[in-house]
Formats: structure tokens, sequence, C-alpha cells
């Protein structure tokens, strides 16, 4: 569906990427996983036409992406759910899902994804005419992604949906994430939660200053001694 | 002071309501601006004097009927509004903010100095349409009409602004906007467009509150819009810089309070000006986010 191959990024004299590359075939949950300052944003930055790239390929279902605004790319069923959520404080939760589907015109699709958004996070329902700023993190971020979801994406990419929520929340985040794929969505999931991650991952990708050092399936990747080592802090 | 009739009290407060609307309409641009790019648009109240000139040059060089020129005046002054943001605004979008402000500051020089080739420095004078200088009597207290219809116009437009602002997905993506740009991307929002239709409606503004000054004093000059233009940013500066609610409430301030000055304390009236500088200094000094304005918290 995704396909990344040879992704360089500089920024600001720093060669974020080197060189990576990236397969997400449809209907699969792929991870990314890897420290701060890895380039794990910075992949899905790129994917979203929000970062330039120096060199390489970004192709989208037999289209390269690199020529399209941020704008076409979302319209094309690319969506990202992205870090530290970055909801619209100063609108209602209803006004953050309207925006979610603001390039959509089928209103009768648009009132039934609302409703499948509340069926999901029947918490967000709750709130709906409060203002996003004024929820708790994990209600947030639970909006972050109804929101992600409201433009009816075929990939949807999320940055970090875990941080900062406290465990049971992690849990539940997961389950939504598990569920939503269910429902036929491909999944880029990035995280720090390495452990969470790669439970729920097909495939998974570990980042390290800019280049992909290893790769597998998420099962193999979870009994790795090295992952084990940098990411899931089990000694040996 | 003791002397002054209920009547001629009256006169002053429907003066100083209908000043303070065309404050409010005028402040309103600033602060939408302000809301969206972080920048004071210093040819606001340039762009407020073209209004005002191409409603004047409908009557009387196009010979149009007053109403068709004032819609052609409001119309063109959109769209100098929003060229002035895409030539001198755009270009510079990943700039320094001060590189913004000092072409903001460029442009209004510009602006000022092409009016002064282009109309020629000597005062015209505005025409008035009949019905706008009727004398009406409101319950023993005589008006002339315009001061009537200032508010009641001023009145309509917000409701229609804040309508579009709160009830469209347009204005959900204006405000959208003016948090986070990036995010805005996200959701598929043309966020150039945003700010363009931004610079429109404010500018649309402008050119209303300008043809109304222009009926209410009737004399243009090149540099009619500098001290409006200076009032009204005080005006949204005390309300609360990038808050709609607090641009109205800093321009009716503003406008009663200028009035009422001159009204009760004669012997003030040449500090009229510095009425307003004065407002300033003394809200910066007590609540300087203005009087509707909130600091932003970021929730973690």
């Amino acid at each position: 569906m995704l396909e990344i191959k040879n992704l360089n990024v500089h920024y600001g004299g720093i060669h974020a990427l080197r060189g990576i590359h990236i397969d997400i075939p449809e209907n699969k949950i792929i991870t990314l996983i890897g420290a701060n300052g890895a380039g794990k944003s910075t992949t899905l930055r790129s994917i979203m036409g929000l970062t330039k790239s120096s060199e390489g390929s970004i192709q989208y279902q037999g289209e390269s992406l690199l020529k399209y605004k941020t704008k076409d790319i979302v319209e094309k069923g690319i969506v990202l759910v992205p870090e530290g959520r970055r909801i619209f404080p100063n609108l209602t939760v209803e006004e953050n899902l309207i925006l979610g589907a603001y390039s959509r015109k089928d209103k009768a699709g648009i009132a039934k994804d609302m409703e499948r958004v509340y069926e999901l996070f029947p918490r967000l329902k709750e709130r709906s005419w409060q203002k996003a700023g004024t929820m708790s993190g994990g209600e947030q971020q639970m909006l972050a992604v109804g929101r992600g979801l409201m433009s009816k994406p075929k990939l949807l990419m999320m940055d970090e949906p875990s941080l900062g929520l406290a465990p049971l929340l992690v849990k539940e985040i997961f389950s939504i994430i598990k569920e939503i794929h269910r429902q036929g969505v491909t999944i880029l999931l990035i995280e720090q939660n390495a452990k969470a991650s790669l439970e729920i991952a097909d495939y998974g990708y570990v980042l390290e200053t800019g280049s992909i050092v290893l790769e597998g399936k998420g099962k193999d990747l979870l009994t790795n001694e090295e992952v084990k080592k940098a990411y899931l802090g089990e000694a040996k | 002071m003791a002397s002054m009739t209920f009547q001629v009290f009256m006169q002053h407060l429907t003066n100083g309501i209908s000043l303070g609307s065309l404050y409010a309409l005028i402040a309103i641009g600033y602060t939408m601006v302000y809301g969206i790019l972080r920048l004071i648009n210093f040819a606001h109240g340039d762009i407020f004097m073209i209004g005002t000139y191409v409603a004047f040059y409908g009557v009387t060089l196009l010979a149009l009927p007053w109403w068709l020129s004032f819609i052609v005046a409001i119309i063109f002054t959109c769209f100098f509004g929003m060229t002035v943001e895409r030539a001198a605004y755009r270009p510079l979008r990943n700039s320094p903010k001060i590189s913004v402000l000092i072409s903001a500051i460029g442009v209004s020089f510009f602006i000022e100095n092409l009016a002064i080739v282009v109309f020629g420095g000597r005062p015209k004078a505005f025409p008035i349409p009949p019905m706008f200088n009727k004398i009406i009597n409101i319950g023993g207290v005589s008006i002339v009409s315009l001061t009537f219809y200032i508010p009641v116009i001023t009145l309509l437009l917000l409701m229609g602004l804040v309508y579009f602002i709160h009830h469209t997905k347009t204005g959900m993506a204006m405000r959208a906007v003016s948090k986070d740009y990036e995010a805005a991307r996200l959701m598929a929002i043309d966020v150039d467009k945003i700010i363009s239709l931004t610079f429109g409606i404010g500018s649309l503004l402008a050119a209303v509150g300008g043809i109304m000054w222009g009926l209410k004093f009737p004399q243009l000059v090149p540099l009619m819009g500098v001290m409006p233009g200076l009032k009204c940013f005080i005006a949204a500066v005390i309300g609360g810089i990038g808050d709609i609610k607090g641009a109205v409430l800093g321009g009716f301030i503003l406008g009663l309070g200028e009035i009422m000055l001159v009204a009760l304390l004669p012997a003030l009236t040449g500090y009229r000006d510095a009425f307003a500088f004065i407002l300033l200094i003394l809200i910066l000094l007590v609540k300087p986010t203005g009087l509707m304005g909130q600091k932003l918290t970021e929730k973690v």
C-alpha cells in the first residue's frame, strides 16, 4: 500500500533519515520503534508532506506522494494523528470531529462516522459540547484518534498515542487501535512503548539515529535479544 | 455639567455609541488578523481609507447610485485587503515575525503615499445621501438618522460574523488555523486560503466602517486612516487582541469614553485623542492581556 525507498531527510544540518526502507502492506499493523530523536516522527512528517525529503521515494498505491501537498495526501486517505495530540483546544469536541471530515462532502457518511467515533469513544459523546482544551490528556488523545478517523482513512498513522497516559488508558488506546484495524484500516504505529506496540503489530522496524537497524515480525522482535535489551528494559 | 439636560445627554450617548460602533468594526480587522497571523496589520487603517475613497469616486466620478457605489467599494476593498496579504505577507510566511511587521509598516506607507499621488492631497467632501442626514426624533431626543443607522448596521454585521465563525465549517477552520497551522493542514485545510479569507473579511468590515466614517465626518484625505487605525488598534488591545468580542468591547469603550470625556469635561476637548493612548497605557499596566484576553495554558 505504502512503500518508502531510500528516504533521506536533512534539516538544519542534521541528517535525520539515512536511506530508510519501509513497506506497509494493506490491512496490516506496522510499527516503528526507536529512541527519542531516532527519526520516527520525521518519517511520518515526510509521508504527510510536512517535511521535504532530499532523496528517495514514497509510493502510495503505485503513485509518488512527494509531489503532493499535505491537503491532497489527506484526501488520498492517509491520516496522521500527531504527537502531542494537537487537538484544537478552542473548539468543542464535536467541532474538532467535524474538522476531521473537512475535505468530505457526503453529509450522510459524515454523520455515520461521527456515530461510529462516538461508539468507539463514549466519553467523547458525553463531552461533545465541551471545549476540547478542558479535557484530560487521555480524553484529548481519544479525540485526536477520533478526529483522524473522521476523514475515513485507509492508512492511519499514529505518533506516540500512549505518551503520557496512565497505564489503564494505554491499554484502552491499544485495544481501540486493534478495533480500528479490525474495521479494515491499515495502521502505522510509532511508539516508545515498544512492548505494547510489538504485541499488536504484524511487522516492526527498529530505527536508530536515522537508519533501520532491525526489522521483523512483531512476535520475533519481542523475543529478539537486542530489542529486549535496548527497548524492553529486560536485562539478559 | 449640572446644566446638561436629559436630551443633551442622550445625544452624546447615541453619538458615542455610533462612534464606538465604527471603532468596533475596524478593530475586528486588527484582531482577526492578529488571531490568525500574530501580526499587527499596520496597513489596516489605510485599507479603511481606500474603501472610503472608492465609495467617493463611485458616486462622483462614475455617477453610480450611492448604494451601488458603496457595494462596489466594499467588494473592491475586500479584494484589496487580500491582495495586500498575498503581496506583502504571504511571501514572508516562514520568515521571522519582525520581517512581516516591517513589511506591514512598509505597505502602510506605500498605500498612504500612493493615495496622495493618485487621489491628491486636497480634502474631498464625501457626498451624503439624504436618508442619512435626516433629523429624527426619538422620545424627544433628536438625532441625525446616520447616528441611528451606524449601530444597527454594525449589529447586523456582527451577528453575521459571529454566525459565520461559530456555525460554518469555514469559520471552524478559521478558528482551528488560529491555534495550529500544522494540525489544520493535517485536516486537509488549505491554510493559505483561510488566511486570505480572514483578510477579506477584515477589509470588508473596514470598508463598511470607512464609508460610514465618511458619512459621519465627510472630509476625505489620504491620511484619514492613520488616527482611526491607531485608535482601533488600541481598542483591539484594550479588549484583548485576538478576541473578537474583546475588539467590540474595546471599540465601544473607546468611542463612548471619548465622546463622554468631551461632553462632561469640555475643557479637555483638546486631549480627545490622548484619551485613547492614556487608556491603553493604563490597561497595559493593569491587565496586559486586555479585558477579554486570556493566557493560553497547554495541557500535557
